[in-house]
C-alpha cells in the first residue's frame, strides 16, 4: 500500500487576474467590438467616391509636381509668423500655466477647491480644441496672429499646467522645511526650494509642448489665424497644388528641424 | 576682513537668459503687430461675442446629435484600424527584435505620419476621397498608426528580453514569442497608449468637418460661419461633455489592465 507522496495537484489551477477582473476584461474587449462593428455599420460611406480615389491621388500628385518655387518667399514669410506663434503661445501659456499649476498643486495650495478650480481650468483648456480656440479669438480679435498665439497659448496651459503641478507635487519636502526652518517667506521657498527642483521638468515641458505647438499652429492659418496655414489655404482655395506642395514640404522640414532641435536641447542641457 | 556670503549667489548667466527672452517676445510680437490697441478694441468685441454666444442654442438638437454620432464613429473606426497597423509597423521598428535594414524605413514612415496634423492630412484625403466621413477616417488613421506606432516601439524597446530568451528556449517559432514573450509585457502600455489616442482622435474627429472630412466639425463651422454664435456654444458644450466622458470611460479602461 502507497502512500501518496504529496496531495494531487491536477484539480488545482492557477489564474492571474481574479474573476472580477477577468470580467471587466472581458467586458472591454467586448465593448470595443460592439462598437467598431455598430460605427462600421453605421457610419454614412459613399463607396462611389472610393472608385476613383488611385486616379485622383495620382492627379493630386501630378498636379503638385513641380513645385511652384516662386511661392517659397511668401511661403518662408509665413513660416517665420508660424514659428513666433508657436514659440509666443507657449511663453504665454506657460506664464499663465504656472499660477494655475501652483493652485493645483496639492502640496503648495491644501484647499480643495482651489485644486478643483484648477483642474477645470487645466481640463476646459485641453477640451476644446486649438482650432476651435482659434475661431473663438478670431471672432474677437479678428483675423491674424494675434488670435493664433492665444489660442495656442490657451489650448496649451492645460499641458502644461497639469504637468507642471505633478512635478510641484513630486518635489521633496527636506529642502523647503529647512527653508522654512530659517524663516523664509513663501516666495522665497517657492524661488529658492521649489523652482530648482522642479526646473529640469519645467523646461521640458516647455519644449515638449513647442514642439507640439509647431504642429498645431501650422494648421491656424486655415481658420484665418495667422501662420503658414493662410498660406496653405490661400493656396487650396485656389487650387494651386503646386504652391500646396511647397508649403507642404515647409511643414514638414520645419516640423522635423523642430523635433531635432528639442532633441539636442533635451540631451544637451538637461 | 571677511566677504559677505550670499546663501543664492545671482546667476547671471541665467539673468541673462530671462533677459533674452523677454527681449525675444518684445520682438515676436512687435513683428506680429500686437498692439495695446488691438487688444482694447478685441476686448470690446469679445463683450458682445460672449453676448451673443448665450445663452446656448439647443433647437438644432438633431443636428448636432447626428454630428456627435459621425465624429464618435469616425474616431472609434480609426483608433481600431489605426491599431490594427499598427501593431505590426511597431514591432517592425523595435530595434531590439529587427535588424537596422528594416527599423530605419519603418521609422521614416512613422516620421512621416507624425509630421502632419490630421487637418493637413484631411485636407489631401478629401481630395482624393472626396467629402465625407471616409477621409475623416484616414486622416486619423495615418496621425493614430504615427502615434501608437513609435510609442509602442518605444515600449518593446524597453522590455526584459530575458523572458523573451525563456520563451525562445523553449523552442518557440518567432510568432510565439512575440505572444507569449512580448505581447504581455507591453499590454498594460499599450492599452494606455490605446485609449489615449481614442481621447485624441475624439478630439480631432470634431474638427476633421472644419475641411470636409465629415462629423461635427462641418456643423459647427458651418453655424460660425453664418455667426449663429449660441449654435456654436451649445455645440462646443457637447463636445466638451463628450470629451470628459470619453476622458472617464478610458481612465476605467486603463485601471482594469494595470
Amino acid at each position: 500500500m502507497s502512500v501518496p507522496v504529496s496531495a494531487p495537484v491536477a484539480e488545482r489551477s492557477w489564474q492571474r487576474f481574479s474573476p472580477g477582473l477577468r470580467l471587466a476584461r472581458f467586458a472591454f474587449y467586448l465593448c470595443t467590438v460592439a462598437a467598431f462593428a455598430v460605427s462600421l455599420r453605421t457610419i454614412e460611406i459613399i463607396p462611389e467616391f472610393l472608385y476613383d480615389a488611385p486616379e485622383q491621388m495620382a492627379d493630386l500628385f501630378g498636379r503638385m509636381w513641380p513645385p511652384d518655387a516662386n511661392y517659397l518667399g511668401p511661403t518662408l514669410a509665413a513660416l517665420v509668423e508660424t514659428l513666433h506663434i508657436a514659440t509666443l503661445g507657449t511663453l504665454l501659456a506657460l506664464a499663465m500655466a504656472v499660477p494655475v499649476g501652483l493652485l493645483a498643486a496639492r502640496n503648495l495650495t491644501p484647499s480643495l477647491p482651489l485644486n478643483l478650480l484648477a483642474k477645470f481650468v487645466f481640463v476646459t483648456s485641453r477640451s476644446v480644441n486649438s482650432l476651435v480656440w482659434a475661431l473663438l479669438f478670431v471672432a474677437v480679435f479678428g483675423p491674424g496672429p494675434l488670435a493664433g498665439t492665444l489660442a495656442i497659448a490657451f489650448r496649451s496651459i492645460g499641458f502644461t499646467g497639469k504637468l507642471f503641478a505633478e512635478a510641484l507635487e513630486e518635489s521633496s519636502p527636506g529642502s523647503i522645511e529647512a527653508l522654512t526652518a530659517a524663516g523664509a517667506g513663501r516666495l522665497s521657498t517657492l524661488v529658492f526650494g521649489y523652482w530648482p527642483q522642479v526646473k529640469p521638468a519645467f523646461w521640458s515641458i516647455a519644449l515638449f509642448r513647442w514642439d507640439i505647438n509647431i504642429r498645431e499652429s501650422a494648421v491656424l492659418g486655415l481658420v484665418g489665424a495667422g501662420g503658414i496655414g493662410v498660406a496653405l489655404d490661400t493656396a487650396l482655395n485656389l487650387l494651386y497644388w503646386d504652391q500646396v506642395a511647397v508649403v507642404l514640404a515647409a511643414i514638414f522640414s520645419v516640423v522635423v528641424l523642430a523635433e531635432i532641435v528639442v532633441t539636442l536641447v533635451r540631451n544637451r542641457v538637461l | 576682513m571677511s566677504a559677505a556670503r550670499t546663501a543664492f549667489r545671482p546667476n547671471w548667466p541665467a539673468r541673462l537668459g530671462w533677459l533674452l527672452l523677454a527681449l525675444y517676445v518684445v520682438y515676436a510680437g512687435s513683428t506680429l503687430g500686437f498692439v495695446p490697441e488691438r487688444f482694447a478694441t478685441g476686448l470690446d468685441h469679445g463683450r458682445r461675442f460672449l453676448a451673443r454666444m448665450f445663452p446656448p442654442n439647443f433647437s438644432r438638437w438633431e443636428l448636432i446629435q447626428s454630428g456627435i454620432l459621425e465624429s464618435i464613429q469616425i474616431a472609434v473606426i480609426a483608433t481600431v484600424v489605426g491599431i490594427v497597423i499598427a501593431l505590426p509597423v511597431g514591432f517592425l521598428a523595435a530595434r531590439n527584435l529587427m535588424p537596422p535594414y528594416v527599423t530605419w524605413p519603418t521609422r521614416g514612415l512613422i516620421a512621416l505620419c507624425r509630421s502632419f496634423h490630421p487637418i493637413i492630412v484631411a485636407i489631401l484625403f478629401v481630395k482624393a476621397i472626396g467629402f465625407g466621413a471616409l477621409a475623416g477616417v484616414m486622416a486619423l488613421i495615418v496621425a493614430s498608426v504615427g502615434f501608437i506606432a513609435k510609442l509602442f516601439a518605444e515600449a518593446i524597446e524597453e522590455i526584459s528580453l530575458k523572458q523573451v530568451e525563456a520563451v525562445r528556449a523553449t523552442g518557440a517559432g518567432f510568432l510565439s514569442v512575440l505572444v507569449m514573450g512580448v505581447v504581455p509585457q507591453v499590454l498594460p502600455r499599450f492599452i494606455g497608449f490605446a485609449t489615449y489616442q481614442l481621447d485624441s482622435n475624439l478630439r480631432n474627429s470634431t474638427m476633421v468637418g472644419i475641411v470636409g472630412g465629415g462629423g461635427i466639425g462641418a456643423t459647427l463651422f458651418t453655424a460660425y460661419q453664418r455667426f449663429d454664435f449660441d449654435v456654436v456654444l451649445a455645440i462646443l458644450i457637447v463636445i466638451v461633455a463628450m470629451i470628459m466622458a470619453a476622458e472617464i470611460v478610458s481612465g476605467w479602461a486603463r485601471r482594469v489592465f494595470q
